[in-house]
């Protein structure tokens, strides 16, 4: 699909292995966001281990400020920077390269990066001379230095100006192929964009207001008012991230294995209804909290009728299910997971992006919708279960995806080869399975009511004692071996990446590609009434009898509590 | 295809069965998780509360002593004790770093908790029964629980308020 591009041929090569026409400008700008994402991944993994080593009070290494400030770090340089980092690097490269169009601006491009990296710098330099200890939800009166709000602030303004060129770069390519409809790739990035321009603004409103608050401009920042505004940038940014992840697997399945969506009509509008239902997320942090009603809460923490659940649901069988059909079309077509068995294992996209799925599904999704709703968050909020929950959704989902996805990133974006590639095949797995058994015992923990963000859980210098249910002691052995596993995992994958890209052998083409990219397969045969992929319908059955027994259990949980109204 | 548009047609191919299917439960559950939240809003008890009063540091102070005042039978580790009768209404403050007043209560009973912070944000968690509900300033917040077991428990704060968050540890005893 070759088509007429302005601007000549100085401005592009052509890809040896995929064919498309990638602008060089755009594919500086998108190398240095994706180099800014590793920085920050690296500076959230030794904080990681920090952190682990902290709660788990057989070691407790850090000191009381230290731990706050670290874990401060640590929230604001994985759940932000590493990841919309990732995703600016991401809506550059994809909206031209994948478009064979050019980039709209490189000069805003380059003027949003720079404004992020600036802000970056300015957030994690007030951290970590103690000028911010105020956690990564800084929630008012806690205050810190005007600095570290200035750089939020220039971190979001770079982040929105890369997100227009995104969307100016979608209109260049609808003026030079009109009538055409986008990849789904880059159909469910810009649901992302989307989000990310309601969730930016959200965060403008919050933080320009609390910005003058630390310089003493404005007298006072209400602190209910700071709560909802504030997770109005911080909900639904993580719906970025889902948006943008399942984005990724939809790439990584056609990639690794051939397959395409068997509906795109049914993806695409599980994409729209991300955008319609995800931005209401806020509630999900306000349903213990005073002041806001039941209905209120009820509708919104439910995504609007769990609109946007019911559309992670449909990828859940949709994405599988592109799988099971291209490996049936080519003949492992015995029982119900001949397909499953017979996938690409070795391939590390592969292997890790199944694991994502099943770690955002069965921990991260199942969890999530527990702990949004308006009466078993009063059992979950603010224990261990909330960080349990979100290693499962944004660290094994989104983080793990695109870790996996950046095994084709590196020959096809930086033109270099994998370093240790033997190692790549490992290194989702270790990852996967330390974030998994991480993010399980700090839900169960936080079940016997051990507090997120905290300290010392002895209680030491406090009027009174208190002793967790000793079965704690046991799961705490666990959330240490599954955070360092994962911290083994993440180091393993930043030392491939980093020696790759920068003193990595040059990609010269086809020849050099060591992950494989699969042929399609042969076209379906047409079967009308017939299970399009019954492996798949087996693997949501089951996820869905999980779903409703851990919802299940929760409320019986609740209902042995004391009585509140 | 993920990365190319999508073949002609596309937009009017059947739906496969097992999809449709799957999307038709996948839609019930999410209309049962909507209305099962409803239905125990009205019929079960445990729903968080939503009564609020505004108030300020200063007043909420005040209201918490005079509460202290009446009904106080003794002291623990420097913090009143405080014995208020069933129904009554019960101040609970938060501070840097410390809860009070340490609270005895009777099993059974309905007691209207008011929660107020002097400072900054705490998180009022209850174990070991592991109910936790927000603490702002400026905010009354209005809890009506009835403690339906008997023993002693812990007021742990679970929102970080500062250096000595892990110090800030309350007591509330259930008698009989």
């Amino acid at each position: 699909m070759a088509v007429a591009v302005e601007g000549g041929e100085k401005w592009f090569r052509t890809c040896d292995v995929t064919g498309f026409k990638v602008d060089l400008r755009a594919e500086k700008i998108a190398r240095l966001n994706a180099v800014m994402a590793v920085v920050s991944l690296l500076i959230a993994v030794i904080a990681a281990l920090l952190l682990v080593l902290t709660r788990w009070q057989l070691f407790h290494v850090l000191p009381v400020d230290w731990y706050y400030r670290v874990l401060t770090l640590h929230g604001l340089d994985a759940l932000v920077f590493w990841i919309i980092f990732f995703e600016l690097a991401a809506l550059t490269f994809t909206s031209t390269a994948f478009l064979n169009t050019r980039m709209s601006s490189p000069f805003a491009g380059w003027a949003g990066t720079v404004l992020a990296i600036v802000g970056w710098l300015l957030v994690n330099y007030t951290i970590l001379t103690g000028n911010a200890d105020v956690l990564m939800t800084s929630y008012a009166p806690l205050k810190a230095h005007p600095l570290f709000y200035l750089g939020m602030i220039l971190f979001a303004v770079g982040a929105l100006v890369i997100v227009t060129t995104f969307f100016a770069n979608l209109m260049i390519w609808r003026r030079e192929n009109p009538g055409q409809s986008l990849p789904l790739f880059v159909y469910g990035l810009m649901a992302a964009a989307i989000i990310a321009v309601i969730t930016i603004v959200s965060g403008a409103i919050i933080y320009i207001p609390t910005f003058l608050w630390s310089l003493g401009i404005i007298k006072d920042i209400d602190p209910g008012v700071y709560k909802l505004i504030w997770w109005g940038l911080g909900h639904p940014s993580q719906q970025i991230n889902v948006a943008a992840h399942v984005s990724v697997w939809y790439l990584i399945t056609f990639l690794a294995t051939g397959g395409t969506s068997i509906n795109e009509k049914i993806s695409r509008f599980a994409f729209i209804l991300y955008i319609v239902a995800i931005n209401v997320a806020s509630a999900h942090h306000l349903l213990v909290d005073p002041a806001v009603s039941p209905v209120w809460k009820v509708w919104n923490t439910s995504y609007v009728m769990y609109l946007a659940v019911f559309a992670s649901m449909i990828h859940a069988f949709a994405v599988p299910s592109a799988i099971e059909s291209a490996q049936r079309r080519r003949g492992f077509t015995k029982g119900l997971f001949e397909w499953l068995k017979a996938a690409p294992w070795g391939n590390p996209a592969f292997s890790g992006m199944w694991l994502s799925m099943i770690i955002f599904g069965f921990i991260g999704g199942i969890t999530g919708v527990v702990n949004g709703m308006e009466q078993t968050n009063i059992i979950v909020h603010n224990t261990l279960s909330v960080p349990g929950h979100f290693k499962g959704a944004v660290v094994g989902g989104t983080a793990l995806t695109f870790m996996a996805v950046t095994y084709y990133l590196i020959p096809l974006l930086f033109r270099k080869k994998i370093a240790f590639y033997g190692l790549a095949k490992f290194v989702p797995w270790i990852f996967g399975i330390g974030i998994a058994i991480l993010a399980v015992s700090m839900y169960i923990l936080g079940a016997f009511g051990v507090p997120r963000r905290h300290w010392d859980i002895t209680f030491s210098g406090g009027p009174f004692t208190y002793t967790f249910n000793p079965v704690t002691d046991f799961f705490w052995a666990l959330f240490g071996l599954g955070g360092i596993l994962a911290v083994i995992g993440a180091l393993l994958w930043i030392l491939q990446v980093v020696v790759s890209v920068f003193f990595g052998k040059p990609f010269n083409g086809p020849q050099d590609l060591q992950i494989p990219i699969a042929e399609p397969p042969p076209p379906a045969k047409e079967e009308e009434d017939k299970f399009a992929a019954p492996g798949t319908f087996t693997l949501v059955l089951l996820f869905m009898v999980a779903f409703i027994i851990f919802v299940a259990l929760n409320y019986g949980w609740l209902s042995a509590m004391w009585e509140v109204k | 295809m993920a990365i190319l548009p999508p073949p002609e047609g596309w937009f009017n191919q059947k739906v496969a069965k097992d999809e449709k299917i799957w999307m038709g439960l996948a839609f019930v559950m999410s209309l049962f998780l909507f209305f099962w939240m409803i239905a125990w809003h009205v019929y079960a008890k445990q729903n968080p509360s939503f009564t609020t009063y505004k108030t300020t540091p200063e007043e909420f102070y005040a209201l918490e002593q005079a509460f202290v005042n009446k009904y106080k039978v003794g002291e623990e580790n420097g913090i009143p004790v405080v014995k208020p009768p069933p129904g009554s209404d019960v101040f609970i403050l938060a501070r840097q770093f410390r809860w009070e007043p340490v609270l005895v209560l009777k099993k059974g009973e309905e007691y209207r908790f008011h929660l107020s912070s002097l400072d900054v944000l705490h998180g009022f968690s209850l174990q070991p029964v592991n109910m936790n509900f927000m603490v702002y300033p400026k905010y009354d917040y209005v809890l009506t629980f009835r403690p339906t077991s008997a023993g002693e428990y812990r007021i742990i704060c679970n929102e970080f308020c500062g250096i000595g968050h892990h110090m800030m540890i309350g007591k509330i005893v259930v008698e009989e």
